[in-house]
């Protein structure tokens, strides 16, 4: 059912805005507003299941029963998660068929850290460690968006996340406690996971397209930049106790701001994956195509099989 | 007497905006409407809602109590899906 527009409908949006309340999906709101939504949200969807891939790669090589009880129950969350929020963007009138065609069409956009290939079981660690990390970093901020359905979402997320990163240090801390070879192979995955985790908060704040309406409709409630430092910043004593070093050597300290100055992102390179260059871009959606192929005739089952149920149960009551 | 029975609906209130719809209780009423009126005059007279959701009692599907064991047990043994499985640091912001 569209919401009801009506006189005052935009001044009561901009007011329940102002006022740190949430919208809900009968509400009035502006069509951008509901668009931007709906591009956020399905983008964070196809993150969450397309972020599955990198992982679930080793699933079936992890080193230990242990390792691979937890590397399962992670990547069976990411489904969920992406299941909650595509389930918070119909609410605002999109379908579920709609989203997952402009996925496998190359229409939508998803997480561009997720083209990067996973080489070695330190990358396991690298991932939990880095990568789930930024997205905690961006979800927590992201439980105060202006969207219901979203926002309560992401807290769902949130508290399922809380075991992602810590699984994901707990590898790199045996790894580093291991011989020198197993450290090798952490500080290898940390030096090619690093840069891209910081791209994973997206461009500068002046050079982000959505990102000032976002801002304003408290879509977003921090800005990548303010994201991306923040991470910087609890992730220098995380490294130094594993005994790791980041690979930026403008790393530093700087007092008068309070925060850690760090050397400039390569942007080009955040553009040339983004738009299909990077390793593993044609796998992942090539991935994603078949999950959706291979998965028809079970769909087609279960409709089946419901049809049968329903029949059989008017012929019973005849 | 009629033969003919109000159905039941189920009625779920949302306090608050940002909030999840809480069920709240239910009410017999002929139509979503005459239900919707009911449910505000029986659960919101002290402004206890901004927005209610009423459902066909006959539409929730409710899992089994006889079948609670073997339908929720399975995550009993998962602990590694709690943060607090993992041996880390707790002052890194982890
Ligand atoms: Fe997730
Ligand atoms: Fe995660």
């Amino acid at each position: 059912m569209p919401p009801i527009s009506s006189p005052g409908a935009e001044a009561r949006f901009d007011a329940t805005i102002a006022a740190e309340e949430k919208i809900e999906p009968r509400d009035w709101m502006p069509e951008k507003y509901r668009r931007n939504l709906v591009r956020q949200i399905s983008q964070h969807a196809h993150s969450e299941v397309v972020g599955q891939l990198p992982e679930g790669n080793w699933i079936t090589r992890a080193p230990t029963l242990r390792r691979k009880a937890t590397l399962l129950a992670k990547v069976q969350d990411e489904a969920g998660h992406g299941l909650y929020l595509y389930s918070a963007a119909e609410t605002l009138g999109v379908s579920r068929e709609q989203m997952q065609d402009d996925l496998l069409s190359g229409r939508a956009k998803y997480a561009s850290i997720f083209n990067y290939p996973s080489l070695t079981w330190a990358d396991v660690g690298a991932i939990g460690w880095l990568v789930d990390g930024a997205a905690i970093v961006n979800q927590i901020s992201l439980c105060r968006t202006s969207y219901g359905p979203y926002a309560r979402a992401l807290v769902r997320i949130c508290k399922e996340e809380s075991f992602h990163m810590r699984q994901g240090f707990e590898i790199m801390q045996t790894l580093c406690g291991g011989t020198s070879e197993q450290k090798a192979m952490a500080q290898d995955a940390l030096d090619r996971w690093w840069w891209p985790t910081l791209m994973m908060f997206g461009p500068h704040d002046a050079e982000s397209a959505h990102s000032q309406q976002s801002m304003q409709w408290k879509i977003k409630r921090q800005s990548n930049d303010e994201l991306r430092q923040k991470f910087v910043d609890q992730s220098v004593a995380q490294a130094e106790h594993l005994g790791l070093v980041l690979p930026d050597s403008d790393l530093k300290w700087n007092a008068a701001r309070d925060h850690y100055d760090f050397g400039a992102i390569d942007w080009d390179e955040f553009q040339r994956v983004l738009n299909g260059g990077g390793h593993c871009n044609r796998s992942r959606i090539k991935a994603r195509r078949d999950a959706d192929q291979d998965g028809e005739w079970v769909r087609e089952a279960m409709l089946t099989y419901a049809d049968k149920q329903r029949a059989r149960a008017v012929e019973d009551a005849a | 007497m009629s033969a003919r029975r109000l159905p039941l609906w189920e009625v779920f209130i949302r306090s608050r905006r940002g909030l999840d719809h809480k069920h709240v209780g239910s009410l017999h009423a002929a139509d979503p409407e005459q239900a919707m009126q009911a449910a505000r005059d029986t659960y919101t007279r002290r402004q206890e809602g901004v927005s209610i959701w009423i459902v066909r009692a006959e539409d929730i599907h409710a899992s089994q109590s006889d079948d609670a064991q073997a339908f929720f047990d399975p995550a009993e043994d998962k602990v590694y899906r709690h943060p607090t499985f993992y041996d880390v640091p707790e002052d890194l912001k982890l």
